[in-house]
């Protein structure tokens, strides 16, 4: 069943007395849980006695699964909180509060060595492929580094292994003595990937991986990976900025605002039916291929700037943008809720 | 387009089989001209002086101590060879003493900069890498040493050590290092953030991996250059000591106390200056130069010069 937003209030109440499901809650299909996970960093002043003066709150409670096998799409402005959501997952940074479960196992409590033997089964592709390789590292030691810190190949094996991965990735497998800095970008990101795939991962956090190549180039990679995820079985959670890249690789599509989910649906739902304003106000900037429905194309652009992370505003964050705002909103924080089978949007007024 | 069907970029000509960081940093050394010619005087430097006791007997037929009054003050002059570099107050061979007093600045200069250096890197890398409690405890630390005004520590401590090259060695190895840490702590501070460290995480690398694999080998350049001021600072400070009688205590010669002796006596003898001080600045200048070199050797965005 799914419901579109002309529906009456009524099914839509009806509807969410039946299911009010967290959406973090857990079928047997779930790779990954997290549920009320929080980030943030402490503001301090003084040079010696550090005091905390507040908080930048880039992630601040969200909740939501990732299923076997799928990519799941994460959305939103820059400065949203979406790379801190996937450094807080892989407990890259020691999360704030809440839970972050992998196949069954809570992360946030894992001692040092456990969550480094972890980590071979959860990887993670960068943002940006000029920062994330050591530049003093040749190829080689670079993708072979995760075989040896988890002792998977040693000597002419690691060698081996090193120039199959290159050949999987699409580059040069005696390519292993050069450095960095003697490749492209889209090259470089290739070798972000194979370094990530040394260990067989189950899971990767694919941080804009595209968004700082050349256009000309983000296909490729886009394709590179969606062939890796048939082949190995992975499942994504991809961080992107903007909804048309996410379209394309995702099965559901999560939109993040100042720090919080606000949606959360299947690819086709969320496109066709978007339940919160943020999300139809990115969805209208989105172009249409179909040049009729594209005239017809109403652009929502939103007004002002986006609040600080520090100092979020009160009730629904959103409200000082958004253009249905009413007196509750800058009240009551509204709660994520299921409006329609696995579709979840945190909105005192959703749909159309 | 498919991955697999990506075409491989062509194969580069065959170049030098070359692994590591270290071997192409051989490989370019070689080819730098100024850094050879610097680690060339300096290693003659450092063997003249190994060699000083058979050098004094052979070539100079003369001891460290032996004084002669009918040749104080006595100018440069090649006959005999011993007054080569002239005669001092007392009539001693300056160039037999030059020979000694190197044995004894360059081992306080290299022991004790190896030693600041191996504190200086461990403390930092450790503050910088792991912060919080850990650093605030080292930070604290440099703050009331440096608070501390050497001179103080250094003239309770020589009154209760004999000052000799050994004592000032370990006194200047274990105290000047807080320069080296903060430096350390700094780069580490910055290099944690960047995104190959937090690769190195993601893959599972431990602490000690990413602190020697990862952020060691980005700040060893700079280090060598630190490293090359470290020892020239400290041949110069223990002059400065010799002057004030806290350094190495004659007769044993130092370049330092040699050079600081001589400065009394600049308008009678104006050459015992420039032999202690030509050869301290030579030996700087040389390690400067060293630092240089290398920085640039083990950087692999600079080519050499093929
Ligand atoms: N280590 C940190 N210390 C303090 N604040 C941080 C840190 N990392 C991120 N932030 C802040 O947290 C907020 C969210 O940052 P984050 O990098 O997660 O955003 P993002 O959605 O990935 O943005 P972008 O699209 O630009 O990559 C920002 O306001 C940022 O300044
Ligand atoms: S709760 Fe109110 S302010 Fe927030 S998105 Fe919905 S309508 Fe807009
Ligand atoms: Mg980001």
């Amino acid at each position: 069943m799914s419901l579109t937003p002309t529906q009456t209030q009524d099914q839509k109440e009806a509807f969410i007395q039946r299911g009010r499901s967290t959406a973090s809650a857990g079928s047997g299909r779930n790779l990954l849980e997290v549920s009320a996970l929080k980030m943030h960093f402490p503001l301090t002043q003084g040079i010696i006695f550090q005091r905390q003066v507040g908080a930048v709150r880039a992630v601040d409670g969200i909740d939501f699964f990732v299923e076997k096998g799928e990519t799941l799409g994460l959305v939103g402005e820059s400065g949203c909180g979406k790379s801190t959501t996937g450094r807080a997952i892989l407990q890259l940074y020691k999360p704030t509060g809440g839970s972050v479960k992998f196949e069954g196992t809570e992360l946030t409590t894992l001692g040092g060595e456990q969550m480094r033997k972890m980590r071979r089964k959860m990887q993670m592709i960068f943002q940006d492929p000029y920062a994330s390789l050591n530049p003093r590292m040749t190829v080689g030691n670079i993708i072979g580094e995760p075989l040896e810190v988890h002792h998977l190949a040693a000597g002419k094996a690691k060698t081996e292994r090193v120039q199959e991965l290159l050949r999987i990735v699409g580059l040069n497998p005696y390519f292993t003595n050069r450095y960095p800095h003697e490749f492209s970008g889209g090259q470089r990101q290739r070798i972000g990937v194979a370094r990530a795939l040394a260990v067989e991962p189950d899971f990767i956090v694919a941080d804009e991986p595209i968004s700082a190549l050349d256009v000309s180039i983000q296909a490729q990679v886009i394709n590179l990976l969606e062939e890796l995820q048939e082949k190995f079985n992975l499942t994504y959670l991809f961080i992107a900025h903007d909804l048309s890249v996410v379209r394309h690789i995702s099965d559901r599509v999560a939109v993040m605002y100042l720090g919080k989910i606000v949606e959360l649906a299947d690819r086709i739902d969320l496109y066709e039916r978007p339940l919160h304003p943020y999300t139809q106000a990115l969805l209208s900037a989105v172009p249409i291929p179909d040049p009729a429905v594209e005239q017809k194309r109403k652009r929502i652009i939103l007004t002002g700037d986006v609040p600080s992370p520090v100092n979020p505003p009160t009730g629904c964050r959103f409200h000082t943008r958004c253009w249905k705002a009413q007196q509750i909103c800058s009240e009551v924080d509204p709660e994520f809720i299921e409006h329609a089978p696995r579709h979840w949007a945190a909105c005192h007024f959703p749909g159309a | 387009m498919s991955a697999t069907a990506t075409p491989l970029i062509a194969m580069a000509p065959a170049r030098r089989a070359s692994a590591g960081l270290w071997s192409n940093a051989l490989y370019r050394l070689r080819r730098d001209r100024l850094t050879l010619a610097a680690a060339t005087t300096l290693t003659v430097l450092v063997v003249l002086s190994i060699l000083a006791p058979l050098l004094a007997e052979h070539v100079f037929d003369r001891s460290f101590e032996q004084q002669d009054l009918l040749k104080t003050y006595h100018p440069p002059t090649l006959d005999p060879p011993a007054y080569l570099l002239g005669g001092d107050e007392l009539g001693r061979s300056q160039v037999v003493r030059l020979l000694y007093g190197g044995q004894v600045s360059l081992f306080v200069g290299f022991v004790a900069a190896f030693m600041n250096l191996t504190i200086g890197i461990g403390l930092g890398l450790i503050s910088g890498y792991f912060r919080g409690p850990v650093d605030d405890v080292i930070t604290w630390f440099i703050t009331t040493l440096n608070s501390i005004p050497i001179i103080f520590l250094l003239i309770i401590i020589t009154t209760l050590f004999a000052p000799g090259a050994l004592t000032l060695t370990i006194i200047i190895g274990l105290l000047f290092w807080t320069g080296i840490t903060n430096f350390v702590r700094g780069q580490t501070f910055a290099l944690r953030e960047r995104e190959f460290i937090l690769a190195a995480r993601t893959i599972g690398a431990a602490s000690w991996r990413i602190m020697f694999r990862h952020v060691l080998p980005n700040i060893l350049p700079l280090i060598f250059v630190l490293l090359a001021i470290d020892i020239g600072t400290i041949i110069l400070a223990e002059s400065a000591l010799s002057y004030l009688g806290l350094g190495i205590v004659p007769p044993t010669p130092s370049w330092g106390n040699m050079l600081s002796n001589a400065s009394t006596y600049f308008s009678r003898a104006w050459w015992l200056v420039v032999s202690p001080g030509a050869t301290i600045f030579l030996t700087v200048l040389c390690l400067y130069l060293i630092g240089d070199g290398l920085r640039d050797a083990l950087d692999p965005r600079l080519k050499g010069a093929s």
